[in-house]
């Protein structure tokens, strides 16, 4: 392997990132301080917005983490080679988007000092409970996963480790959306669709991240990317965004389908405000239309600018469609009394109104840094950048 | 926010695991003994234990009878906290954890060890005069008969008892 | 130990002969007299405590029972209503169609199959074996699950610090609570708070699992409703008049 061309990052680059991400980081972990110390009542949180904007955060980094090691497990178990050179760095965005959306998580908790407790005293029967499981063992497999493929003596294993990653992330994701798909009192949740379509979320936003993180790093080293490569990815990107859009098609339908839950599906589709707006303008027009337009249009598709614009726009689609599926389905009153008008000093039957709080960004965005921190400080000091000069020779669109 | 015990630092919040470990295990058996100075507030001369054993396994004590009244119902009082609440209560401040002259923050930040226990529970004991049910279950007043052996220990108890059924058919109307 | 045991026998028995003649409405004792269980002894599942409410005698306006509840139970406005505790509220229903009208206390059901049970991840949320469902606070870590599972919106979180905690109600900042049933009252054979405070006798309480207690009889002679049948989730609280 050709280690001259895994060039870092540029000095200077390398220590205006970390300056950048941990400025972040460190304000998010401020706002974790501040919202331990005084209570959750400081956030835009309350006992009918129970779960806010740390949440969807946290979801999406924990979705993208299980998604991005997708590229990894196309070149591994299903042997694409194009994609085989790419594991180490997808396998190391993995770790690091997981450990960020988990350290929101964890902070978001109201009682963050007893992770301990979490740890110790587990109750099975609890999708969060079985998370824990998930989560740490995705952390080993992926790290022995990454082992295998950097060091050369280990290459044998690297496919059937390969194949249990890419089992294990299908069971994570699942878990995933087995937290909203096994809660029966919400009308926005409680239905099988879920784990299937936060996988198929994970494949699209995963990517969307992994193209943009690509980019800037090949940016950042002076590299460029074989176009026949780029041409690839990007289509494997329109084809999950697509995927996505179906499985959101369907999950309409179908409540719309049940006449209990129509009032709902109004809610979210022609008269929720925010959440309708996000629903058609966020997830549907900006989230899918838009960047499968870009990247299906035979001029901007080809242009690699075009198609990190599209990526971001997926990335804000996956944060629209989050905060949709999430504070939304909270936002709409729980049907205790069907067929009653409800109403009490706890808000039942009001459509609940939720401002999330600086804090919370804060708190959000901290994880995003600490998941850029990880990878930052991981490709400076280990060759987790593709390099695609091992394909030469080869045709690299097999 | 005033309250000292529910206070919690930097440090202890974003190392609580180590903190707890480390200080836990290590400090209160160098920190016993030197600490002769620190005024026991008590009520009687005699706690439910020897004093010795109650300072190494009071934690243990506690956390046995939590997880007993907690899940299974078992309201025997020799162990629970509310009864150490009763006699260790600062006369001065009526309280066990407002302030570092009271039982348990005492010792406690004296040991820097933390004390979660009063972020949800009470440090004082119940109001007089609040404690009329009309069929209170005494269950320690046998026990005052070998452990409470002072004096207050005892009129403790018959006071309770003295209350307890004098209200028998008051409290219920 | 056999003469411990009898002195508190000749005890509770004196308080229940006390007791025993205060009867608030022909058929409906005030307090269920068999159940005097030691302070040593576990809660056990030969028992299971539930409530039947009737909407009808319920007043619409009346807060009795939400009043006593935070009493009790050392809660109250903190000039956010929406962070404020409610372990229990009064719901006014209104018919959508025939706009027939009905006001009812809504607080934990004690489901015997709690989906709060279920989702915890460290199972704080758990159900005594006498099926009261309860939050234990000391392995809370305020993940906030059960409040998404719970299908009654039976749970609050606590935003924010509190103080001067009722000693036998301990509550505290981070943790998610819910109602009790008053347990610490059940505990030593009194009835929950709401109970005792309603005037108009529209709740009553009792074990669900003694076939000849009053709740029982009542639950086999009138048409009662869990809410949320349909959920399968055999609740402990039970309404009369919905």
């Amino acid at each position: 392997m050709n280690f001259e061309a895994f060039r870092k990052i540029e000095n200077s680059v390398f220590y205006a990132l970390l300056g950048v991400f941990g400025l972040i980081a460190a304000a998010g972990m401020g706002a974790a301080y501040y919202m331990e110390s005084h209570g959750h009542v400081v956030t835009g949180m309350t006992n009918q917005i129970v779960w806010g904007m740390p949440h969807v955060f946290a979801i999406f980094l924990i979705v993208a983490a299980s998604g991005v090691l997708n590229l990894a497990s196309l070149g591994s178990v299903f042997g694409i080679k194009v994609y085989k050179v790419r594991g180490m760095l997808s396998g190391l965005l993995a770790i690091a988007m997981l450990a960020g959306g988990l350290t929101v998580l964890m902070l978001d908790l109201g009682r963050s000092d007893r992770l301990i407790v979490a740890m110790t005293h587990l109750n099975l029967t609890s999708v969060f409970a079985l998370n824990v499981f998930l989560y740490t063992g995705f952390f080993s497999i992926v790290a022995v996963y990454i082992w295998t493929m950097m060091d050369r003596k280990m290459h044998d294993y690297s496919k059937y480790v390969g194949f249990a990653a890419f089992i294990w992330r299908l069971a994570l994701t699942t878990g995933t959306g087995a937290i909203f798909a096994f809660l029966v009192a919400r009308q926005a949740y409680g239905t099988a669709l879920l784990p299937p379509m936060f996988i198929i979320m994970s494949f699209s936003f995963g990517l969307a991240v992994f193209l943009l993180v690509q980019t800037a790093m090949f940016r950042w080293n002076n590299r460029k990317l074989d176009p026949t490569i780029q041409r690839r990815l990007k289509n494997l990107l329109a084809v999950f965004v697509a995927a996505v859009l179906y499985f959101t098609l369907v999950y309409h339908m179908t409540n719309l389908y049940f006449a209990k839950q129509t009032a709902f599906e109004h809610f979210i589709l022609l008269n929720g405000g925010i959440y309708t707006t996000l629903f058609w303008v966020g997830q549907i027009l900006l989230g899918s239309l838009l960047p499968l337009a870009i990247l299906f249009h035979p001029e901007m598709g080809r242009k690699c600018n075009w198609v990190i614009v599209a990526s971001l726009l997926v990335i804000f689609g996956g944060f629209a469609q989050l905060y949709v599926l999430l504070i939304g389905g909270q936002a709409y009153p729980l049907s205790i009394f069907p067929g009653y008008e409800a109403s009490s000093s706890f808000f039942d039957g009001r459509i609940n109104p939720y401002n999330p709080s600086l804090p919370e960004f804060l708190l959000g965005f901290g994880g995003i840094a600490i998941a850029a921190l990880i990878t930052t400080v991981a490709v400076r000091v280990l060759p987790f950048l593709p390099d695609d000069s091992v394909l030469h020779g080869e045709t690299v669109g097999e | 926010m005033s309250n000292p015990a529910k206070r919690r630092s930097i440090l202890g919040w974003l190392a609580a695991v180590l903190a707890a470990v480390l200080l836990a295990g290590v400090l209160p058996a160098s920190a016993h003994d030197e600490h002769g100075d620190h005024k026991v507030i008590a009520k009687g001369d005699k706690c439910v234990e020897d004093t010795a054993y109650m300072r190494r396994n009071h934690m243990k004590l506690l956390m046995h009878q939590r997880d007993e009244t907690m899940h299974k119902g078992i309201r025997t009082t020799k162990y629970s906290l509310k009864n150490c609440i009763e006699c260790h209560a600062n006369p001065k401040t009526g309280s066990v954890a407002s302030s570092k002259e009271d039982f348990c923050m005492g010792c406690h930040s004296y040991a820097a060890v933390k004390l979660d226990c009063f972020e949800c529970h009470s440090t004082k004991p119940k109001a007089a005069g609040d404690t009329l049910h009309p069929i209170v279950a005494p269950s320690a007043q046998p026990e005052g008969k070998d452990k409470q052996s002072s004096l207050s220990g005892k009129m403790r108890w018959q006071m309770q008892a003295n209350l307890a059924s004098l209200n028998g058919g008051e409290g219920v109307k | 130990m056999s003469k411990v045991d009898n002195s508190r026998r000749l005890f509770i028995g004196a308080g229940a002969a006390a007791t025993a003649g205060l009867v608030i409405a022909p058929g409906v004792t005030l307090l269920d007299l068999a159940h005097a269980r030691p302070a040593g002894e576990a809660a056990s599942s030969t028992k299971r405590w539930g409530l039947l409410i009737d909407s009808s005698k319920c007043a619409t306006g009346c807060t009795d029972c939400v009043t006593a509840c935070g009493k009790e139970n050392g809660f109250g406005s903190t000039g956010h209503p929406e962070t404020d505790a409610q372990w229990i509220r009064k719901v006014e229903l209104k018919e959508i169609k025939s706009g027939n009208s009905h006001s009812l206390p809504m607080m934990c059901q004690h489901c015997a199959e709690p989906p709060c049970v279920d989702v915890c991840p460290t199972g704080a949320s758990f159900k005594r074996a006498d099926g009261i469902v309860l939050v234990d606070r000391h392995i809370c870590i305020g993940c906030r699950y059960c409040m998404m599972a719970c299908p009654y919106k039976a749970r609050s979180f606590v935003h924010e610090e509190h103080e001067d905690q009722n000693p036998e109600v301990p509550r505290g900042k981070g943790c998610v609570e819910g109602c009790t049933l008053c347990v610490h009252r059940i505990d030593r054979d009194q009835q929950p708070a709401c109970v005792e405070s309603c005037k108009e006798g529209a709740m009553l309480f009792g074990d669900l699992n003694d076939p000849n207690s009053e709740i029982s009889k009542r639950i086999a002679t009138y048409a009662t409703t869990q809410v949320r049948a349909d959920l399968g989730l055999n609740t402990g609280v039970r309404y009369q008049g919905i």
